[in-house]
Formats: C-alpha cells, structure tokens, sequence
C-alpha cells in the first residue's frame, strides 16, 4: 500500500522531471529538472530493493555527472542565462517521433507477458528471497568473482557461477583511462595568447 | 504482493527514454544533448533493477546496472571535455554549428 | 516492508501498543505514525543543533577574541541570540536580484537544505536508533551529503552576481574534489569492521577505549585525522571556506539572498556539520559508548520494568540507550566545537592551495592509508599469528560470506577473511 503510493509518487516525478528536461530551454533549469528525474529514479531503485544501487545513483549520477554537466554550464556559456532555442519545426518533428517511439514501447511491453519468465527459470533469486534488499555482500562478492546465489552443477559437484571480476578489472582501467584522458583533453591551452604564437611562429 | 508490478517500471523506464531520446533529438545545446543520454542510460538501469526484481535474473541485473552508472560517470567526464574543447573552438555550444566537416 | 520505511523500533513499540479503546493498530497506521514521530524528531534535531552551534560559535569566537560574546538575550550567557536573530531573519525581505533567476534563485536554499537534512535519516543517535537502519548506511550518507553542493551551485549561479558565481565555482571544485580523499578515509574504518551498517559499526567498538576503531592501529589513527580535515573542507568551514571568503568575495555563494532562504544555508552547514561530525564518531570514536565500559556496570540496570506498556519494551534498556544517544552528541558536539575552533584560529587558505591540498597531499595520504590498513591484518596474522595488537582481544569485523555460504561452503583461501585465517 505505501509501497505503491511511494512509487506513484516517484514515478510521477521521474516522468515530470525528463518531461522538464526536454521542454525547459534554460539549461541550467533543465539541469535542475535532470536533478529531480535522476534523484527520483534512485528513489525507484531503493523501491526495488537495490540499496546499493540507488545509492550509487545519487553519490556518481546526481552528486557527480550532473555536477559535472552544470560545470559544463558554465564554463560554455557566452552570456548569463544563455538560451540556445530550439525551433517550433524541430520540436513538433521530435514530439511526433517520440510519441510515436512511446506508443511502440508502451504497446510492445503490454503486450508481452512477463510471468513466462517466472516459470522457465526456477534459480532461485537472491533479490526475491531478500525484499529488506540488502544487496551490498551479494554484489560485492559477485564482482569479486563469486556467486553463491547462483550455484551451477558441473558433473557431480556445486560450484558458485563465476562472476564479474575481469569486467570490474576492464571498468577501473577503463576509469582510469578516462580520468587521464578527459583531464588531457580538457587541460587549459594557451592559444589565445599572442605573445606564445608570435614565439612559436 | 503489491500491485505495482514489473510493467509500471518498465512503462516509467519508457516515459525516461522516450524523453532522452527527443532530448538528444531536439536539443542544440551540446550540454542539452549529454543530459539527453543520461536520461536513456538512466531508462535502461530502471529497466535491468525492475527486472532483477521481479525476474529471476536476480544479481545479474544490478550488476550490470552498476557498470552502466559507472561507464556514464566516465562518458560524461569525456564528453564534458570535447564540449569543452568544442567552446574553444567555435566560442558556442550549439552542436549546429559544428558543420565543418559537411562534404 | 521496504527498508526505505523501515522505522524499526518505533513502528515494533506501536504494533505491540494496545490502545484501551481501538486494540491495537493496523501496520499501515503504525508504519505512518512511526514515520511522523521519525520525521518529527528529526526535524527537532535539525533545527535545534544549529540553534546552539550558532551560539557557540559567537560565544567560542568571542573568547578566542578575548570579547565576551554575546550577553544579554536569555540571561547571562546569550542562550537565546540565535533564535533572537532567527526571529529578525524570517521578518526580513525576500529579496530575489532583478538579475537573477528567480526560479532557481528562490529553490536553491531548499535544495542544499533538503541534502544535508536527508543526511540524518541513516545516522545512528544509540543503539537501534535510527530512522532507517541500511545495509549500506554509510554509502549512503556519504551520497546525500554530497548533494549538498547542487544547491550551492545553482545559488550561485542564479544569483547573477559575478561574485556568486564565483562563490559557487569554488565550492563545486571544491567538494567534488575533497569528497575522494573523505570517502577514502571513511573507508579505511570500514575494512576493518567489514561492514557499512552504521549500528554494527557502533556495537563493534563496546567496552574499553581501545576497542575504538581509532586505535585499532595506526592507520586508522591517521585516517581520522585525514578524514576530519577534509569533513572541515567539505563542510566548507574555515579554513577551506574559500567559498564564502569575505575578504575577496563579499560573501559567496550566499552574496545575494536575504531573510529566511539566507539562514536556510546556515542550517544546512551546521547540520552538515553535525553530520561529519557524527559520522566520524561513529566510525572512529567509539559511537554512543563511553569508552571507559560505562555500558558494562548499567548492563544490570537494562532489565529495569520490563513490558513497559508493551511487553517486549523495558524502560530500563530506553534509558541507557538514552544515555548512550546523550553520549554520542557530546562526542560530535566536541568535534564540532573544534571545527569552531580551527574556525577561528587558522587564517583562511587561497583556493589553489585548497585544491594543492587535496589533490596533492590527502588524496595520496588517504590512498596509502587505505592500502595500508588493508595489509595491515595480513601482517600482523603472519608475524603475531593474531589480527589485533592487544591480546585476547576480540577480533573485530565479520565473516565476509555471512549467509551466501550458506549456499555451498566456499574453499576457505578465497571466502574467508583474514581474520578468519589467523583464527585458524
């Protein structure tokens, strides 16, 4: 019963923060919309029994990404408040596409019947068996490699499926990668200076 | 069991899509355009949780929707900086004017 | 239910609570009252904290001044200044700058307001009191405090102001920067305790003071030093609030908001504040216990009337965990006394030497830190053949699998801890 009232509420404002972020044309009151829809969907996630996940959520996406997008902002933007509009053609073409994308999706989802899944896998899920959704021990076991919840039979003997350690590994590297590269790309560069380009030429 | 099943997530997760997909559409913002794309990655983690919870894919799903928050954390730190670097070159964001390369 | 409404004690006193006229309630009805008086309570706190830190910063400044402080609202010592200037906040102005943008500029106070509020539904006061005991409680703080820094920004920004805005730019710099080395140094307490559950965290550190996760060895030692430090600067307090600097630009961020908004960001830093605070109490100092095992001579006293009003609640085992909630606000009104302390002793560093300190010393500091209290166990079961310096003391921290293995036992090499190694 709260359950739902919460998740109305949430979706509710998951679906009115992305309605805002595409129709507001001041970019940082969509960022703000962003904010709303993000920190919602987190919310969703604490719903659903992924603790850590919508942690997560708010600590890289809303806390960090967005943060970064509004430095983004203002390190873009050529006047204050800068609109950058976009054109009543465009927005009525992409209205129309995006309400027809939403009605395929809308009609493949119901149209689907979901509980199929429920009878063709009888693994046992970790997540049903634990709906307080303390999910932290399982998901950092599983990016270790193991999965417990998961047993696999091989000949006569159980043994925990593998998990998701070389991905972890592939993802900090990458992170890494990422974290030079963006700082390479994004360092200051004196071009604007002339003394340095009369020097140089 | 509640009644709010799989199919309310996953309609949510649509409206989340549908919204990022015309965001990117129609915005000539380059920053506009990024928050376009987190909303869709942002759709498809709601879908991968609702369906670790109501399917048996269990673990498996919150898992990937971790690698999806992470490798958004890392695309957008990138893409902020080719916007960036976009601004030095052309003094705007607007993704219209970066036409230079058209045949 | 989900752990989201999870008013654990509370909603467990009322589902047992027979009224005389209407039984006892539905779950529906006590899962809202429980999270009402949650809501209430905290709220209380929330507002009542920066009340007195606000006092005790004017009277604390005063003295290192070698002024008196304020004097005359309430008596002889001031008690009542703060509220006296509330007062005279919500009578002001609300004054949105014809620049600005007004939408922003009038949600920003809220936004920072509601961030550094939603800190305190996952900290623990005593023992089982909290308003939602997570499995993941001290991610999750770390995560709402961090967002604290969206409603600065969008202040700044919408202000208009070229002096906000710079304000704002400082701050976002700053506390994305100075969150790394902050959850690095939060971290190196958690290796140890081998769990982010806040109230597991508390109970671990019972008894005598070294059983503190502070001296549990010399890492964690540092990493509470390390972690106070960069709480000071995340919480932008001097000497690291270069985001409000006064003598560059006229007052930040916060430059052009008057009235009731302007305190709002008050109370969003000294509730902020509160919460590292808090937070390093819980992690380093031993939580709502004395450290001098107060806890084991009122052991007796936890029996004291049994099934108050509710069988299953004894009023005995409330009032010690009263106490022990008694114990852990001094202990982070302490901390906070001397954040107050540094406030107004040290001089107020220049940005790029905030940055320097962060990116170049802490966050390698917090980064060794981390490696170090890892290795730590594993040398001392090689050498000592035990994982704690002390003996006979009790290992700390648990079973990494817990339950998973119940599934299938694991080969021990891969799921055991390494206290469970050396306990082999």
């Amino acid at each position: 019963m709260t359950a739902d009232v919460l998740f109305w509420l949430f979706a509710a404002l998951v679906c009115g923060g992305a309605l805002g972020v595409v129709v507001t044309q001041n970019i940082v009151r969509m960022a703000f919309w962003l904010i709303l829809s993000l920190g919602s969907v987190s919310a969703l996630f604490f719903l659903l029994g992924a603790d850590f996940l919508g942690a997560a959520q708010l600590l890289i996406y809303v806390g960090g990404t967005v943060v970064l997008l509004v430095f983004g902002v203002m390190l873009t933007a050529s006047g204050p408040y800068m609109q950058i509009k976009t054109s009543a053609a465009d927005g009525l073409l992409g209205a129309c596409v995006g309400g027809l994308l939403f009605l395929v999706l809308v009609s493949s989802i119901s149209g689907m019947d979901w509980s199929q899944l429920h009878t063709t896998n009888t693994t046992p899920s970790v997540i049903a068996e634990r709906p307080e959704g303390n999910t932290l021990r399982p998901l950092g076991l599983a990016f270790l490699g193991l999965r417990p919840d998961r047993p696999v039979t091989e000949g006569s003997e159980v043994k925990p499926a593998p998990g998701y350690l070389l991905p972890f590994e592939i993802v900090s590297v990458h992170l890494l990668v990422v974290l030079v590269g963006a700082a390479y790309l994004a360092r200051a560069k004196r071009r604007a200076n002339p003394s340095n380009d009369s020097l140089s030429a | 069991m509640e009644s709010v099943g799989l199919n309310a997530y996953l309609f949510v997760g649509a409206v989340l899509f549908v919204c990022g997909i015309v965001c990117m559409a129609i915005k000539r913002n380059g920053i506009g355009v990024l928050m376009g794309v987190e909303l869709v990655l942002n759709s498809a983690n709601l879908n991968f949780v609702a369906f670790a919870r109501y399917t048996p894919l269990g673990l498996d799903g919150q898992v990937i929707a971790l690698f999806v928050i992470v490798l958004a954390a890392a695309e957008a730190a990138v893409a902020l900086a080719i916007a960036l670097n976009f601004y030095n070159n052309h003094l705007t964001i607007d993704v219209d004017r970066g036409s230079e390369l058209q045949g | 239910m989900n752990g989201l409404f999870a008013a654990t004690s509370i909603s467990e006193f009322l589902s047992g609570l027979k009224l005389p006229f209407a039984g006892s309630l539905s779950p529906l009805w006590v899962l809202l009252i429980a999270a009402l008086i949650h809501a209430v309570i905290l709220i209380n706190i929330f507002a009542i904290l920066p009340l007195f830190y606000i006092w005790l910063e004017r009277k604390v400044a005063g003295r290192i001044q070698d002024r008196l402080g304020p004097t005359r609202v309430g008596g002889k010592f001031g008690w009542l200044q703060t509220l006296a200037d509330g007062i005279k906040l919500i009578q002001k102005e609300d004054l949105a700058p014809g620049a600005a943008d007004r939408w922003i500029f009038r949600i920003a106070p809220y936004l920072a307001v509601i961030a550094s509020f939603a800190a305190f539904i996952v900290l623990p006061f005593s023992d089982g009191w909290v308003a939602v005991s997570l499995d993941v409680g001290v991610f999750v703080i770390l995560a709402l405090m961090s967002l604290e820094v969206l409603g600065i920004i969008f202040a700044g920004y919408s202000s208009g102001s070229k002096w906000a805005l710079f304000g704002a730019m400082r701050e976002a710099a700053q506390m994305v920067s100075y969150e790394i080395p902050m959850a690095l140094c939060a971290l190196v307490p958690l290796v140890i305790a081998g769990t982010l559950n806040f109230g597991e965290i508390g109970r671990m550190q019972a008894g005598l003071m070294h059983n503190w996760l502070i001296f549990h060895d010399p890492f964690t030692f540092i990493a509470f030093f390390t972690y106070f430090v960069t709480a000071t600067a995340s919480v932008k307090r001097a000497p690291f609030d270069l985001a409000e600097a006064e003598s560059e630009l006229v007052a930040g961020f916060h430059t052009e908001y008057s009235g009731l908004r302007w305190s709002f960001f008050f109370m969003a830093e000294y509730a902020s504040m509160f919460a590292v605070s808090g937070i390093a109490v819980l992690l380093f100092l031993g939580g709502w216990h004395t450290g001098i095992d107060l806890e084991a001579s009122m052991a007796g006293f936890r029996g004291w009337m049994p099934d108050f009003l509710v069988p299953g609640f004894t009023l005995g085992n409330y009032l010690v965990n009263l106490f022990g909630a008694k114990v852990f606000v001094l202990k982070a009104c302490a901390l906070v006394f001397v954040q107050i302390w540094v406030r107004w002793t040290l001089p107020r560093l220049r940005i790029d030497q905030v940055m320097t300190t962060c990116l170049k010393y802490l966050v390698p500091i917090s980064c060794v830190l981390f490696l170090g209290a890892i290795l730590w166990p594993l040398l001392l079961a090689s050498t000592l053949k035990r994982t704690t310096i002390l003996e006979n003391a009790p290992p700390l921290g648990r079973v990494i699998v817990g339950d998973a293995a119940a599934v299938r036992p694991l080969p021990t090499g891969m799921a055991s801890s390494p206290q469970q190694e050396a306990a082999e």
